[in-house]
């Protein structure tokens, strides 16, 4: 059938699985909502109040469906407001596709009006990005899209349409959903390598990432952990990948880790590192991290083999896979000595917990919160402190339920990404923990979350300060707090009612339980703006760049 | 070709904004080109790249990594510094008042060079070899003074009857 651009855009993506966008109309995607107006029973589309909402939003629901997200926003500022969206989807390896619009072909090129190298702008910060100048390729450009979004490491696409490539027509065939390209395989002979290392091994520790979750390869790794008696320690992206009551759970390691995990993983005599990519923010010190012990490292993508950390032996392959066959390989061992340890340094941890007495604290906040979810509430974090007392706090027990920018490290990623999810759930409340600076860079999303009647709740921890970079000020720079007291007066409760949500604010201790109750109850979007002290600060601590040794407890 | 220097050769899609790609792959990671070549191959589909870079064994192990990752790159290979040919091209003119055309022509021919432009005030020299005759060859023009010099990214094929080779093996 004979088909515009336009039309061709919209009939691919209802073929590649799409049912939902996330966007904002401008003069170059003209064409592309005129058709989203009219195949409105085919496809939902939601309209943000900024195009990194936008971003952010599609970013939100590919992590809590492990769909494609997909984003449309127009040329120029419409393409610029995604990248902060991209880049943060880029660095957590998360599936998105943006489709912008962008001036006629025969204006690219002459700085006209909205018109931006859309392509050169996001290169860095997608897998692959195109524009398409010839209508005949625009059906198989938005495929490919979807299947390099989706393939291998996932990763965020953009396609960059002109406007006159919108309204040419041309012949149009559907084709049906296309599938991820098949993964690549780790060798026998690496799996008998691996088994060698791990048969040899004493005190074996399992370090699993965000790529766990996108190889949906949980089930696996618990199998593993249990025949080796194994603890499984996590990054913040793997976080949701154990449960949190599983016997061997440890919990994230690294610079805010529990004591207990990254003290493990500093005595372990072998690592596991399971579809990591060790950040500067999980081991600090590169050679402290490595010492003496053996690391094994599978990850789907070659490229971060000996990247960060030079491992004893890896293979690039799909985790699931690797691990799956691995099983069969490992020889029956008694390994009570280390078991027995782990179980001391839990028992050291609980020494190390805030007692924070007659005040409403962080953990309080998070633990009434807890009581208030299900296990598969969806719980969306943005950056900072609050980010990280949720990571060390809120008990997780289902993969994809802790959405958090855990690479880019992006302050108002929060509300977008809380908008995603709570779409892709539909009626099941979804969760954000924010805080005061965080949720300030993007609130007025919280007008997209109430035109939408979602069933949002928002937790600000309020603390009046950029609480992680004062408690770096504290800690670091001689108590010289730079730009990070706020001084601001706004008014949450009154700001969440002027957007037309629900507000309430816990100032004690005393009113939380019922508070957070009621707030729940709630229908529709509520903030619930607790009050904190601005000296509370995130501990465990381990300075950039330090190790074990530099751990700041309390 | 100095020991901390390798050599790519990279096969990738002949069509707009490719070299971007690349270049932009190489600077925003932090290693540098020394030198880069690219150009259609006998099939137009493709073009290849000589790309010459400065780097330790983590640099070269990631370059070819990060390369292979890139959608329009078809294959990368290291090619072996001591089973490869590689061959620079070279124009340059020199300032010849008050020298004989003779001296310089002379000179053209003990480096195997070609006089390509002549005229009394200046003379045009194509030149093509390896990189280190090249640079002998610009040490000696400038007793004449040189005028501009161009000079092409080297190419680079390996000795043998074998291709390109792109297989990436990660074991």
């Amino acid at each position: 059938m004979l088909l515009t651009g336009a039309e061709i855009i919209i009939e691919t993506l209802i073929e590649q699985g799409c049912d939902t966008v996330f966007g904002y109309p401008g003069g170059f995607v003209l064409n592309i909502y005129d058709e989203l107006y009219k195949n409105s029973d085919r496809i939902k589309h939601i309209i943000t109040a900024h195009e990194q909402g936008a971003a952010h939003a599609a970013d939100g629901y590919a992590r809590a469906t492990g769909k494609v997200g997909v984003v449309i926003a127009t040329s120029g500022p419409g393409v610029t407001n995604l990248v902060t969206g991209i880049a943060t989807a880029f660095l957590d390896s998360t599936p998105i596709v943006a489709i912008t619009g962008n001036v006629p072909l025969s204006m690219l090129g002459r700085d006209s009006f909205q018109e931006v190298d859309s392509t050169g702008i996001t290169m860095p910060i997608t897998k692959h990005n195109y524009i398409v100048k010839d209508v005949k390729d625009l059906a198989s450009i938005i495929r490919e899209a979807f299947v390099v979004a989706k393939s291998g490491r996932p990763g965020p696409v953009l396609v960059d349409v002109p406007k006159d490539i919108q309204l040419a027509k041309c012949e149009f065939e559907p084709v049906g959903m296309l599938e991820a390209e098949p993964k690549r395989k780790v060798s026998d002979n690496f799996l008998s390598k691996c088994a060698a290392l791990i048969n040899a091994s004493e005190r074996p520790y399992i370090y699993c990432g965000g790529g766990v979750i996108a190889a949906d390869a949980s089930e696996e790794i618990k199998a593993l952990s249990l025949k080796l008696g194994a603890p499984i320690g996590l990054s913040i992206m793997g976080l949701s990948s154990i449960p949190r009551d599983f016997p061997n759970w440890l919990g994230m390691m690294g610079m805010h880790g529990r004591y207990s995990s990254t003290k493990a993983n500093y005595e372990a005599d072998l690592i596991i590192a399971l579809g990591v990519r060790f950040s500067d923010r999980a081991t600090g010190d590169k050679n402290k991290f490595k010492r003496d012990a053996k690391i094994i490292h599978i990850d789907i993508d070659p490229a971060e083999l000996n990247k960060n950390i030079d491992s004893t032996i890896s293979s690039a392959g799909d985790i699931k896979n690797a691990v799956g066959r691995l099983l069969p390989l490992i020889e029956d061992k008694d390994r009570t000595p280390w078991q027995r340890r782990i179980d001391e340094l839990r028992a050291d941890e609980e020494k190390y917990a805030p007692q924070n007495v007659g005040r409403l604290t962080p953990q309080k906040i998070i633990a009434a919160l807890q009581n208030c979810t299900s296990k598969d509430t969806i719980v969306v974090t943005d950056v900072g402190q609050h980010q990280m007392w949720t990571a060390q706090n809120y008990k997780l027990y289902k993969p994809r339920t802790l959405l958090t920018s855990g690479g880019l490290g992006t302050m108002g990623f929060g509300m977008g990404a809380a908008i995603g999810a709570s779409v892709a759930k539909g009626k099941a409340q979804t969760v954000l923990v924010t805080g005061d600076g965080s949720f300030g860079m993007n609130l007025t999303e919280l007008a997209t979350a109430v035109s939408q009647n979602l069933p949002l709740r928002i937790v600000i921890m309020n603390n009046g300060v950029l609480g992680m970079v004062r408690q770096w000020q504290t800690l670091f720079f001689g108590k010289r707090y730079s730009n990070t007291t706020l001084n601001r007066k706004t008014d949450f409760v009154r700001l969440a009612k002027a957007f037309g949500a629900a507000g309430v604010r816990i100032t004690d201790e005393s009113e939380l339980d019922s508070a957070m109750k009621k707030a729940f109850q709630t229908d529709g979007p509520v903030v619930i703006d607790c009050i904190i002290d601005m000296d509370e600060n995130v501990y465990p601590m381990i300075p950039a760049g330090g190790s074990i040794e530099d751990i700041i407890l309390n | 070709m100095r020991q901390d220097q390798f050599i790519l050769g990279v096969i990738v899609s002949n069509h707009f904004g490719v070299l971007t790609r690349v270049s932009g792959l190489f600077s925003r990671r932090g290693y540098n080109i020394d030198s880069l070549n690219v150009s259609e191959t006998e099939d137009p589909k493709f073009s290849r790249m000589t790309i010459i870079v400065t780097g330790d064994d983590y640099i070269k192990n990631q370059i070819v990594k990060q390369l292979s990752k890139l959608r329009d790159v078809k294959k990368v290979e290291l090619l072996p510094a001591d089973a490869t040919v590689l061959r620079e091209h070279m124009l340059i003119k020199l300032d010849i008042k008050g020298h004989s055309i003779s001296e310089i022509t002379e000179a053209a021919n003990i480096f195997r060079a070609k006089v390509i432009d002549f005229n009394a005030d200046s003379v045009t020299i194509e030149m093509t070899g390896e990189s280190s005759k090249l640079d002998a060859f610009i040490d000696y023009a400038k007793t004449f003074g040189i005028i501009e010099l161009c000079r092409a990214g080297a190419l680079a094929v390996k000795r043998g009857p074998g291709a390109l080779n792109g297989e990436y093996n990660e074991d």
